[in-house]
């Protein structure tokens, strides 16, 4: 399970973060993950919920914005249905991701004094 | 005041970061593709299910390449270095990482190993992932090349189920084709599988034990070592000043 590892790189990000505003407490952590990333998104929100305790984190949420796979022809930019070969159906270019391999920090909000 | 939701509270900030969860490896790979690159040195992430095949097509190679080119290998598993006996048995220097409970290697397990003196002057790199269809596609190395091995006693839709592998791979090795006659599983459908998680599909068929396919294979590494010009016998002891 490397949601765990994630989370692990995730909390230091947000505590270095949180360290550099002088912050009483993170509220919220907002991240992006795509249907292409190889990450889980369920998995991450159980690894939040065992890494935040005692940290600057512990009463934050984690919002995860999940982002669709969409993948469109590299050439005539055409896009392709889900399911479909990944080499366009009208030219013959190979397909390239548009979206979906996101694994983003996007915010976090945070109390300060 | 709070930026996010209007409510007015002084003492909310809502931050922009927009950087990748996994930045600090990333730049862990970006130093070992340095490296690499400065070196001369053919990098190969070799990743796949355990069992795929990986170790076997890796023996193959390393005898096929002896006296031709200095190879070396990098070995990740959960616990002992069998992987890394085994290759070293099939004549090249193999480091063996043993990553306890972590289901993938990272860069910066990568780099210390590169730091081991016995793989210094190698031209050829293997990283021999840890066995897992799944984790070690989220993470750069520094390679130059994703493979992946999938063994055809796999299945035909093991692609179809573990798109987010095959998209990294720039090579796939359907590996285990001698034992195509006793499976009710076609070649073909396997690629038409990968057809559909990969733009560009590059496939070869093989077995490292009857040898079949293993020249197009050995091929292929040979026009990448080409293409990275240089001289034979390359540099890669990593041995650098961290500041």
């Amino acid at each position: 399970m490397h949601e765990y590892s994630l989370m692990t790189a995730l909390m230091d990000r947000v505590e270095e973060e949180a360290g550099a505003h002088r912050a009483l407490a993170v509220h919220r952590v907002r991240v992006r993950i795509g249907e292409l990333s190889g990450v889980e998104p369920d998995l991450l929100d159980a690894a939040f919920a065992i890494v935040r305790d005692g940290t600057i984190c512990a009463r934050a949420t984690l919002e995860i914005e999940r982002v669709a796979a969409r993948w469109e022809c590299s050439r005539c930019r055409r896009p392709l249905d889900p399911g479909e070969r990944l080499n366009c159906a009208a030219c013959g270019a190979p397909a390239a991701l548009a979206a979906g391999d996101e694994i983003l920090l996007g915010q976090i909000e945070l109390e300060v004094p | 005041m709070c930026e996010t939701c209007g409510c007015g509270d002084p003492h909310m900030v809502s931050v922009e970061i927009q950087e990748r969860i996994l930045s600090v490896n990333d730049r862990a790979a970006a130093h070992n593709r340095e490296h690499f690159a400065a070196h001369g040195v053919l990098a190969i992430n070799l990743m796949g299910s355990p069992g795929s095949g990986k170790t076997a097509v890796l023996e193959a190679t390393a005898r096929a390449f002896t006296g031709r080119c200095r190879v070396a290998a990098i070995a990740g598993d959960l616990e002992t270095d069998r992987d890394a006996e085994r290759l070293r048995t099939a004549g090249i220097p193999a480091r063996a990482i043993t990553t306890g409970s972590a289901c993938h290697l990272d860069a910066s397990m990568v780099h210390h190993a590169l730091h081991h003196e016995s793989l210094h002057g190698a031209r050829l790199l293997f990283i021999e992932n840890v066995g897992n269809l799944v984790c070690p596609a989220v993470y750069d190395l520094g390679q130059a090349f994703n493979v992946v091995a999938l063994s055809v006693t796999e299945g035909e839709d093991k692609p179809l189920k573990y798109p987010v592998m095959f998209r990294k791979a720039d090579l796939v090795l359907v590996t285990k084709t001698d034992l195509l006659p006793h499976l009710d599983v076609r070649a073909g459908a396997i690629d038409e599988a990968l057809g559909r998680v990969m733009p560009e599909p590059a496939v070869f068929h093989l077995s490292a034990r009857s040898g079949d396919g293993l020249g197009r294979w050995f091929n292929w590494l040979e026009d990448q070592l080409k293409a990275r010009g240089g001289p034979d016998a390359g540099h890669p002891a990593h041995g650098h000043h961290h500041g």
